[in-house]
C-alpha cells in the first residue's frame, strides 16, 4: 500500500516555563513534529498520534535523503490506511526527554550553559500531555477528533482523556495499560541498573566525557525487546539454532536467539541516548491516574468525555488483554462509549505495530466512523 | 448458514425491540454484527454489545455501536450488579454450554433480560425426528454435524431451567416463521421460543 511519501519535521519552540509534576519546571524547550494531511476548515479533524518508548514524531512517510526512514506506523498511517491521512489532519510529536530533536538530557541547559545529562527534569506522561496540548493550542486546534497510540503512546492517550476530556473526541489506546504492574517495573529497574552500572554512564553526564554508556544501553535493549516478543514467537523464530552448527564451549554467541539480541541492543545503542531510556522508563512506572483516587479507575475515568476504542493482543504478556480489560471494565461503570478488540495474534506486544487484517480492520471501521461523524 | 442474515430474524428482532423501554441502558450479549444494539440506540438507548467473533466485531464498529469482545463463557464477572436496563441475550443461549451460568449472570446484571432460542419442539422439528432425521429448519440451519449449537430446548424445558437458576418470568411469547407471536399451541407451532424475566430476588 502506497505511503504518504517524502515528509519533513518541523520545530516549535516554548519560551513560558512548564509546570511539571515533579514540582520542577523547564523553560525554553522545544518540540519537534511532522503533520501529514490537511486541516478542514472548522478544525474538526486533528489527530494526535502518540509514541511508545523508542519512537518519535516521525510516524509515516520518510525523509528525502534516507530510503530506510520509514515512520515507525507507517503501516496505520497514510492515504488510504486505517488512519486516513487523505481524511485526517495527524501530527505526531516527539516528547520531552526524547532524543530524536524535542529538548532532552543531551541538549544544552540554558540556565547552566551544559547539557543538561543527569539534571534533565524526570518527566510524568501527563507532563507530556500538557505539552502536546501546548503545541494543540500553537495549531490552533482546540478539540482534537481523537487521540490515539500504542503502548506507553496509549497511556498518553488516556491521560488526555482525563487531563483535558473536552479536547478529543475519541480516544483510541492500543496494547496499553492503566498502570504498570510489579512485574513490568521489574524489567524496568533491571533495563536502568544496566545502564546506571555501565562505567561510561558517569553519573548521566557522559556527553562531557565524549562516550556512550553503549553496553548499558545495549544490555537494556535486549531485556525490553524480550519481553516485546511472545514465547511462542521467539520459539518459531529462533527455537534452539545454533549460529555456528555446534556448541563452543564459551560465553560467546551459541545461539540465534543470543546473536539476534545483541545485534538489537548493539544497534538501539547507537541511535539511542541512555539518559531518555531511564526517563522514559521511568514515565512508564509513575503512569497510575488511579493513584490520585484512591486506586480507583473506574473514579479516575469520571470526568472522561471521549468515546474509546481499546484493542489489546492475546500474546502481549508485556500489556496483556486483562490490563485493556480493566480499563474497559472501569469505562462500563462510568456509562461511556467504549469498544475492545482482544485480537488473537502470535507477536506478542509488538503486534501494535505489526499488520494484522483483523486489527486494522478494526481500527479502520472505527476512524470511519469518526470520519461519518465529521462530514455529517 | 448466517442467522443475522436470516429474513425471519429480522422480523424476530423488530417484535423484541418492542419490548425494550425507550431510553434504556442494554447489554446485548451475542450481539451479532450489531443491528439490534443500532436500532435499539435509534430509539435513544445506549449500551454495549459482547461479541466473541472477529468479523462481527468489526461489523459492530462499522455500524458506530460500543462492542467488548469477550467469550460469554467466560462470564459477566466484569459487569456490575442490575447495570443495565434490559440484558439481550438473542438466539446465542444454545451456543453456551454453561447456560445456568448465564443465565444467573444476565438477571444479575440486568434489571430485566430477554433471551430467545429456537424452539426444538416446533412442530416441523417434531416431524423430522418423527422421520428419524435431525431437523433442519430456517430457526435451526445447520446440519447436525456442523451446527454451533449445543443446547436444544423447549419453550416448556426453559420454564422449568427458569424456575431452577431463580427467575421470574415476566413475559413469554413463541413467535412464527415471519416473527409473528403464536397464540394457540405455542410450543408446537413457534420456531422461536422469547422470554422475558428478572431475579426472583433483588441482588443484594
Amino acid at each position: 500500500m502506497k505511503s504518504i511519501g517524502i515528509v519533513s519535521p518541523q520545530v516549535m519552540h516554548f519560551e513560558a516555563p512548564l509546570p511539571l509534576q515533579s514540582g520542577a519546571s523547564i523553560a525554553d524547550y522545544c518540540l519537534v513534529y511532522e503533520t501529514y494531511g490537511e486541516l478542514n476548515a472548522d478544525r474538526s479533524n486533528a489527530v494526535l498520534v502518540c509514541h511508545a518508548l523508542n519512537a518519535s514524531h516521525h510516524v509515516a512517510g520518510r525523509y528525502e535523503d534516507s530510503e530506510k526512514s520509514l515512520g515507525w506506523w507507517d503501516n496505520m498511517v497514510g492515504p488510504g490506511k486505517p488512519l486516513d491521512t487523505d481524511r485526517f489532519f495527524v501530527i505526531g510529536v516527539n516528547n520531552l526527554g526524547s532524543c530524536f530533536g524535542s529538548t532532552g538530557p543531551m541538549h544544552v541547559n540554558p540556565g547552566t550553559g551544559k547539557p543538561y545529562g543527569a539534571a534533565f527534569p524526570v518527566v510524568t506522561v501527563e507532563d507530556w500531555v500538557h505539552a502536546q496540548a501546548r503545541l494543540a493550542d500553537a495549531l490552533g486546534i482546540t478539540q482534537f477528533a481523537a487521540i490515539m497510540g500504542g503502548s506507553l503512546g496509549g497511556m498518553q492517550a488516556m491521560a488526555w482523556s482525563m487531563l483535558y476530556p473536552q479536547r478529543l473526541r475519541h480516544c483510541v489506546a492500543i496494547a496499553s495499560t492503566a498502570k504498570l504492574s510489579a512485574q513490568n517495573i521489574a524489567f524496568n529497574d533491571v533495563a536502568r541498573q544496566a545502564i546506571l552500572a555501565d562505567p561510561e554512564f558517569h553519573g548521566g553526564n557522559y556527553y562531557a566525557h565524549g562516550v556512550v554508556p553503549r553496553h548499558g544501553l545495549a544490555v537494556a535493549r535486549m531485556i525490553g525487546h524480550i519481553t516485546y516478543l511472545s514465547d511462542d514467537d521467539m520459539a518459531e523464530k529462533f527455537g534452539r539454532m545454533l549460529r555456528n552448527g555446534d556448541y563452543q564451549f564459551g560465553f560467546g554467541v551459541d545461539f540465534e536467539i543470543e546473536s539476534y539480541l545483541r545485534y538489537q541492543g548493539d544497534k538501539f545503542s547507537e541511535y539511542f541516548d541512555a539518559n531518555t531510556y531511564l526517563l522514559i522508563t521511568k514515565a512508564l512506572d509513575y503512569f497510575d491516574p488511579a493513584r490520585a483516587f484512591g486506586g480507583d479507575l473506574t473514579l479516575a475515568l469520571a470526568n472522561t468525555e471521549a468515546h474509546f476504542l481499546l484493542v489489546s493482543f492475546t500474546t502481549d504478556w508485556r500489556f496483556a488483554p486483562e490490563r485493556s480489560r480493566e480499563i474497559v471494565q472501569a469505562l462500563v461503570r462510568n456509562r461511556r462509549a467504549v469498544t475492545y478488540a482482544e485480537i488473537d495474534a502470535p507477536h506478542g506486544h509488538d503486534a501494535f505495530l505489526l499488520e494484522d487484517v483483523r486489527y486494522q480492520n478494526v481500527v479502520r471501521a472505527y476512524y470511519d466512523n469518526i470520519w461519518k461523524e465529521i462530514t455529517a | 448458514m448466517n442467522f443475522q442474515t436470516n429474513h425471519m430474524l429480522r422480523a424476530d428482532l423488530a417484535f423484541i425491540a418492542s419490548w425494550v423501554g425507550e431510553g434504556s441502558h442494554i447489554l446485548d450479549l451475542g450481539c451479532g454484527d450489531g443491528a439490534m444494539l443500532e436500532y435499539l440506540e435509534n430509539k435513544g438507548c445506549s449500551g454495549y454489545g459482547v461479541e466473541i467473533d472477529d468479523s462481527n466485531v468489526a461489523a459492530c464498529v462499522q455500524r458506530g455501536v460500543s462492542v467488548i469482545q469477550q467469550d460469554l463463557e467466560t462470564g459477566l464477572a466484569n459487569f456490575p450488579n442490575s447495570a443495565f436496563d434490559t440484558v439481550l441475550c438473542l438466539s446465542a443461549l444454545q451456543m453456551m454450554k454453561n447456560v445456568e451460568g448465564i443465565l444467573r449472570d444476565i438477571a444479575r446484571v440486568g434489571r430485566e433480560a430477554i433471551v430467545s432460542f429456537p424452539n426444538f419442539a416446533y412442530w416441523t422439528h417434531r416431524l423430522a425426528l418423527l422421520r428419524g432425521r435431525m431437523p433442519v429448519s430456517r430457526s435451526l440451519p445447520y446440519e447436525w454435524f456442523d451446527t454451533p449449537n449445543v443446547r436444544c430446548a423447549t419453550i416448556w424445558d426453559f420454564e422449568e431451567l427458569a424456575n431452577l437458576v431463580g427467575l421470574e418470568v415476566l413475559d413469554r411469547v413463541a413467535l412464527d416463521e415471519a416473527g409473528q407471536p403464536v397464540t394457540w399451541w405455542p410450543n408446537l407451532r413457534g420456531s422461536l421460543a422469547v422470554f422475558r424475566f428478572r431475579q426472583k430476588t433483588p441482588a443484594a
